[in-house]
C-alpha cells in the first residue's frame, strides 16, 4: 500500500493509541519481516520465532494502550529491545547461554546485526584495504604521517601532536588535509570504494 | 578506468510470522482494554 509507506511510525502510533486499530495492523505488516527475522536469526526456531514476536508484540500493544510509550521517533528500535529481552529470558529459561541483560557496556546493537564477511565481501574488503593503503601514500609526508598514527595505530591527537613535535591543532589540520586530498586522490583515480 | 566493487545483490526470501499469530495480536488488541484505577492498571479483553 502506497498511503503506509508515506505515513511515519510516530504518526501512526499516535494514530493507534488513539483508537485506530488499523494502524497497527499497518506496523506490523511494516516491520514483520526485520523483527520476525532478527528473532529466527537468534533461536533458530520457527516455533519459538513466532512466540517471542507474538509476545513481543503483546507487550507492545500493552504499553501503548496504556498510554505508557514515549515517543521520541524510535518505535523499530523500541520494539527489537523488547524482542532482543525476551529471546535473552528464552535462553536463560532454557539454560542454553548466560544472561546478558542491558546495561551501558552492553548494548543490543552489538548483537543486532550479524556482521560476519562471506568469503566474497572479506575479498572486497581486503582489496579496498589495499587500495586505500595505496593511496595514502600518494599523499604529502606530514598529512601521510599523522594519518597512519590516527588511523592505524589508534593514537590520539595528543600522543600525535608529541611525537611529531607539533601542537594539537597542527596534528588536527594535517588530518582534515589528509582526508581532503584522499578524496581528490580518490576522485582523480575515479575510484569507487564500496562494500 | 574507474574500479567498482560490489557484491551481487542475492534473491533472498524474507521471513515472516505466521499469519495466525498475526491475526491472534489484531483481534487481541481490539479486545483488550486498559483502565487505571487508584493508581493501578486493570487490563480486561472484552469479548
Amino acid at each position: 500500500m502506497i498511503a503506509d509507506i508515506q505515513i511515519p511510525d510516530a504518526l501512526l502510533v499516535q494514530d493507534y493509541v488513539a483508537g485506530n486499530e488499523e494502524a497497527l495492523a499497518t506496523l506490523i505488516k511494516r516491520h514483520e519481516s526485520k523483527i520476525y527475522g532478527f528473532i529466527y536469526s537468534k533461536v533458530s526456531d520457527r516455533d519459538v520465532a513466532n512466540d517471542i514476536f507474538q509476545d513481543t508484540f503483546i507487550k507492545v500493544i500493552k504499553t501503548l494502550k496504556s498510554n505508557s510509550y514515549n515517543e521520541e521517533g524510535k518505535f523499530l528500535p523500541w520494539v527489537m529491545r523488547i524482542a532482543h529481552n525476551l529471546i535473552i529470558d528464552y535462553f536463560r529459561k532454557n539454560k542454553k547461554m548466560p544472561l546478558h541483560r542491558e546495561t551501558e557496556e552492553f548494548s543490543i546493537f552489538s548483537i543486532m546485526t550479524d556482521d560476519t564477511l562471506t568469503i566474497e565481501n572479506q575479498l572486497i574488503a581486503n582489496q579496498v584495504e589495499l587500495d586505500i593503503r595505496k593511496l595514502i601514500e600518494e599523499l604529502p609526508d606530514d598529512q601521510k604521517e599523522v594519518l597512519i598514527m590516527r588511523m592505524y595505530k589508534d593514537m590520539s591527537f595528543k600522543e600525535i601532536s608529541e611525537i611529531t613535535g607539533v601542537s594539537i591543532n597542527t596534528s588536527l589540520g594535517r588530518m582534515r588535509y589528509a582526508l581532503m586530498n584522499l578524496r581528490k586522490v580518490i576522485d582523480k583515480h575515479q575510484i569507487i570504494l564500496t562494500n | 578506468m574507474a574500479k567498482i566493487y560490489s557484491k551481487k545483490n542475492l534473491v533472498t526470501t524474507k521471513m515472516k510470522p505466521k499469519k495466525e499469530v498475526i491475526s491472534f495480536l489484531l483481534n487481541y488488541s481490539k479486545a483488550l482494554h486498559l483502565i487505571k484505577v487508584d493508581g493501578k492498571k486493570i487490563e480486561f479483553i472484552a469479548n
